[in-house]
């Protein structure tokens, strides 16, 4: 199971066997087509390849009927109905007869008068819309409209256009009413921040006065406007799609695993849309896959570079660099962090790279709070049966333990709400606060900070149930262990969410101290004689290899002198990593300059997502391939950097290539069977917090999906979206510390304060929650901890 | 005959060998066929002479010659040029490069939301079939009649917008500056703006 396709015919069939399916025969255009009973007119049409037009159908929508662009002739067992119908909205019936554009006049009469109406007050700015060249609106009234406009009045004028969020700009003038954006916002997103105001020829879309449209989702809705009412304000008058070179692609953000379509102008990519895959995210993506792909153009290396004599950066070329690179790296002890961000191509590579090149298994691709509770757990993880996106939508009930899906991982989130919309699926958190997130989901929310582990074991889970670990988790030692022993009791299914899209590929690829390449453990003799075979290696190194933490204490203690990274942020593993890496001897692969720049002594640029191949493994375990999408890049995966870095320092790891990477990587198969030894090792002991003082709390924190992020750099309008950035404290607290909503808290312990406007919500008492990596608030910098530690809590 | 007689027997004659025979063979000769073309020569140098000195003098081209294009503006300066990339589509060679923009109040360039930011035309693609005219929706478009478009780099043969921009006529101020009082991207569009007017002047200056 390390590398899991799941097949679409697999899943349709096994829903299929769920119930069996009544079929109705209808006939359409004179030709007979069986379809499932309550499939609509429209989409059996489809199926025999007759394309009824249409503005406001969407399969993942509810029907609604707005547009009357679908009209068609249909009768049932002889009776016709008196004028045409909407074909969107009527599901078949036995003996039912469908006469289409292609064969009435009476609805070919129809349409093309529908269509004339939609067009007397949509304006004749095709030259400058966004949309002009994709344009359902523009296409239908090629194929369906009639050739000239009866019309000779004056337009119905708004203003144009108008932000409806930083990102979202509407044209009220260009809309058609077809209601797809407030029903994608209240359906799909279940954020119904957008409305249909008026009546008549002023109906319009409009925001809430008081309310923003403040969705991780509105570029949804941009995608599935029919005309260029909506309009992503980045991608404005960019380009036209005839421009446009367009690739499938995978989203580098979070572990979601999108089938995303990348859109490049001239090696530049100029706009990101969701990919269809049914499995995964059906059609959508969150703002931060669609827009947050600045940081490929900004402040790119171009060079590789050496710190000289006088410790500057300067450039370098290849051979130079990587022969002092090698150098550094062969005569030191030296360890590998590998970020989380890495194809599992790439995440190989520095496995391998590890083992071989530097024969240490000292790598961890964790730049977070690393435990070894962890890392047993993860081991033991790949070892139980995968979960996916369609065991969320049989589940009887989904638990989420330290995980926060609208922020860490929004396309579960989608899916969640979804069945909780379909079925009233219950859901239940164990959480600090309720969360916006959490209301939409009506979870109910286990709100107990320091007590997780007794809380874990409370739940009551039958075998359908489906547990949702995030990585989060792992702060509170115990709580995982908690969390696979209740799994195990009641059958139900487990599944890790880790943030970052790289981290579950590089768990299979072994960038991590206890496992090999194909979730093999270290410790086991024959599973290292497999891996030494399949090299054609000499021994392996034995000792299970120190994770982050203990890889940055390692290098305070001088222990460790070298350190070969691959986009690690210091920062996001403690406010002290980056005095650790002063003073070793660092390589760091990097796409742009960051703060690791400041402390590395030779620095390679590697490529960016829309530059290399390779393939992200989502939470699932089920891979996402994409090629490159800007062709003629100079720059080079980390792999490839990687091979031949190896070659320099004379222990060579043979992977030129990224493709060969895979097949290698393919090649050692599920080496976790008959493991059951990861288990015993783990510990359930919960470090108990001490109950705060009178102004104390215990800080929580979690990072919102549009925070700081070095990836969404350079993007202002998405930046706009964000959640704002507040400390959320209960009502007694307030009343305690005599402020209200809005007011600012002053957070403080002995390393640092964070001043930061508040916000009353359901949370523990106890505890206080702040974001993780926001503007005003980076806690684990500020602070020097970023949860479950007491905190002072004042007024500001 | 006889070359019919011998290609019997032999290998037939290849046309050129045929024809050089034939000259040899049906050539004319003496003083009078001479005389008989020289004639041509003296006759022609009494007519009037069509060769003109070119680049000391230039003659006129037709009036609807496919020369260099120029990018028109309306009558107080702004840029027709809306930046929708339809005479890119339109290129048969794909010659035009065209990226929009935004126009925004501070910053205005054209009438309506958008203007062509960035416009380049390719001298060494196009072959002046005048697609390109006819795409345009806003006839910012149009050719002039100059035809000198030769030159020693191959880099100088990429125009680019300032290059195609109509030069400015008296009335016509040089954006970015706000449009005309009152007036829309409509009333430019029906040609109702006369020219430029000093309130547009007065908001101009600070942006210059």
């Amino acid at each position: 199971m390390s590398i899991q396709e799941i097949k679409n015919q697999e899943i349709t069939s096994s829903q299929g066997a769920d119930s069996a399916i009544e079929m109705i025969t209808i006939i359409v255009d004179g030709f007979e087509v069986s379809v499932p009973k309550g499939t609509l007119v429209i989409r059996a049409a489809e199926k025999l390849g007759i394309q009824i037009p249409r503005f406001c159908d969407h399969p993942l929508l509810d029907p609604v009927g707005a547009c009357r662009q679908c009209l068609v002739d249909i009768e049932i067992n002889g009776r016709k109905f008196p004028k045409p119908q909407a074909s969107c909205t009527i599901p078949v019936e036995p003996g039912m007869v469908v006469n289409t554009q292609l064969t009435s006049p009476v609805a070919e009469k129809a349409q093309k008068g529908v269509m004339e109406l939609l067009l007397i007050n949509h304006p004749l700015d095709c030259p400058v819309c966004d949309k002009g060249g994709e344009c359902p609106l523009q296409n239908q009234a090629m194929s369906n409209g009639g050739g000239e406009s009866r019309y000779e009045g004056v337009k119905r004028t708004f203003e144009k256009p108008i932000n409806i969020s930083s990102q979202v700009l509407l044209d009220r003038e260009r809309c058609i009413l077809c209601a797809r954006c407030t029903r994608f916002s209240e359906q799909i997103a279940g954020d119904p921040f957008i409305t249909l105001n008026e009546r008549g020829a002023l109906q319009q879309v409009g925001i809430y006065e008081k309310e923003p449209f403040q969705s991780y989702f509105s570029g949804n809705t941009v995608q599935i406007c029919p005309v260029g009412a909506l309009t992503g304000a980045s991608y404005r008058f960019r380009a036209r799609p005839f421009d446009l070179v367009s690739t499938p692609s995978a989203c580098e953000h979070c572990a979601s695993g999108c089938d995303m379509r990348v859109d490049v102008r001239r090696g530049k990519t100029l706009r990101r849309l969701a990919g269809d895959d049914s499995t995964v995210n059906e059609e959508w993506s969150c703002d931060k896959g669609r827009w947050a792909f600045k940081y490929e153009h900004r402040d790119r290396l171009t060079s590789p570079l050496i710190r000289n004599e006088s410790g500057e950066l300067v450039e370098a070329s290849w051979p130079e660099a990587l022969a002092h690179a090698a150098h550094g790296l062969s005569i030191n002890r030296a360890a590998v962090l590998v970020g989380g961000r890495s194809t599992i191509e790439d995440a190989y590579g520095y496995s391998k790279f590890a083992r071989i090149a530097l024969n240490t298994n000292d790598i961890d691709f964790r730049s977070r709070t690393s435990s070894d509770e962890e890392r047993n757990f993860l081991a033991a993880l790949l070892l139980g049966k995968s979960v996916t996106y369609l065991d969320i939508d049989k589940a009887d009930q989904v638990i989420l333990l330290g995980f926060e899906p609208e922020e860490e991982s929004p396309i579960i989130f989608l899916r969640i709400f979804k069945q909780v919309r379909k079925r009233g699926l219950k859901v239940s958190a164990l959480a600090p606060f309720t969360s916006r997130g959490n209301e939409k989901l009506k979870a109910t929310v286990i709100k107990n900070v320091g007590n997780e582990v007794e809380d874990i074991s409370k739940f009551a889970l039958t075998n359908r149930s489906v547990i949702l670990v995030g990585e989060r988790l792992a702060e509170v030692s115990g709580a995982l262990t908690a969390a696979l022993k209740l799994a195990e009791q009641s059958g139900a299914k487990l599944a890790w969410i880790p943030r970052r899209a790289g981290e579950r590929g590089a768990l299979e690829a072994g960038a991590i101290g206890n496992l090999l390449p194909g979730a093999r453990q270290v410790a086991d003799p024959k599973a290292r004689q497999d891996i030494e075979r399949a090299w054609g290696s000499g021994p392996l190194p034995t000792q299970t290899g120190l994770s982050t933490d203990q890889i940055l204490d390692a290098l305070h203690k001088g222990e460790i002198e070298a350190l070969l990274v691959g986009g690690v942020d210091p920062g996001d593993i403690s406010a002290s990593a980056i005095d650790g890496l002063r003073k070793a001897f660092v390589v760091s692969l990097e796409i742009r300059n960051s703060a690791m720049s400041e402390v590395a002594d030779v620095v390679l640029p590697v490529a960016a997502v829309v530059e290399k191949s390779g393939s992200f493994l989502d939470w699932q375990g089920r891979a996402r391939k994409f090629e490159a999408a800007v062709t003629n890049s100079l720059h080079r995966s980390d792999v490839r950097i990687l091979s031949i870095l190896a070659d320099e320092i004379g222990r060579p790891i043979n992977l030129g290539t990224v493709e060969k990477a895979a097949k290698e990587l393919a090649s050692f198969g599920d080496g976790s069977s008959d493991q059951k030894s990861a288990l015993a090792s783990l510990s359930a002991d919960q470090a108990k917090i001490k109950e705060p003082g009178k102004n104390q709390a215990i800080l929580t924190s979690w990072r919102l999906l549009l925070d700081n992020g070095s990836l969404q750099e350079h993007e202002p309008n998405l930046a706009g979206t964000a959640h704002p950035c507040v400390a959320v404290i209960s009502d007694d607290r307030a009343n305690r510390l005599g402020v209200v909503d809005g007011d600012l808290i002053k957070i403080s312990n002995s390393n640092g304060e964070i001043i930061l406007p508040l916000q009353i919500g359901d949370i523990d008492p106890r505890a206080i929650w702040i974001p993780r990596n926001s503007e005003n608030s980076r806690p684990l910098l500020a602070l020097k901890s970023a949860t479950h530690s007491l905190v002072s809590v004042v007024k500001a | 005959m006889n070359n019919e007689s011998n290609s019997n027997e032999l290998e037939p004659l290849n046309r050129a060998e045929r024809e050089s025979h034939e000259v040899i063979d049906n050539g004319p000769s003496g003083f009078a066929s001479q005389l008989k073309g020289f004639w041509v020569t003296f006759r022609t140098m009494f007519k009037k002479v069509n060769t003109v000195q070119y680049p000391e003098v230039k003659e006129a081209t037709a009036p609807r010659f496919h020369g260099r294009h120029q990018l028109n503006r309306h009558p107080d300066g702004l840029e027709k040029c809306i930046g929708c990339e339809l005479c890119a589509w339109a290129c048969p060679a794909d010659a035009i490069y065209v990226e929009g923009a935004d126009n925004s109040e501070g910053e205005r360039f054209s009438p309506g939301e958008r203007y062509g930011k960035v416009y380049q035309i390719n001298y060494l693609r196009c072959v002046f079939c005048g697609l390109c005219i006819e795409a345009c929706p806003t006839r910012a478009l149009t050719m002039t009649n100059e035809y000198e478009l030769a030159d020693d780099q191959r880099q100088k043969l990429i125009f680019e917008k300032e290059d195609l921009l109509a030069p400015l006529r008296a009335g016509m101020l040089l954006p970015p500056h706000p449009m005309y009082p009152d007036a829309d991207d409509q009333t430019y569009y029906r040609g109702e703006v006369p020219g430029a007017s000093p309130l547009q002047e007065n908001i101009a200056e600070p942006n210059k």
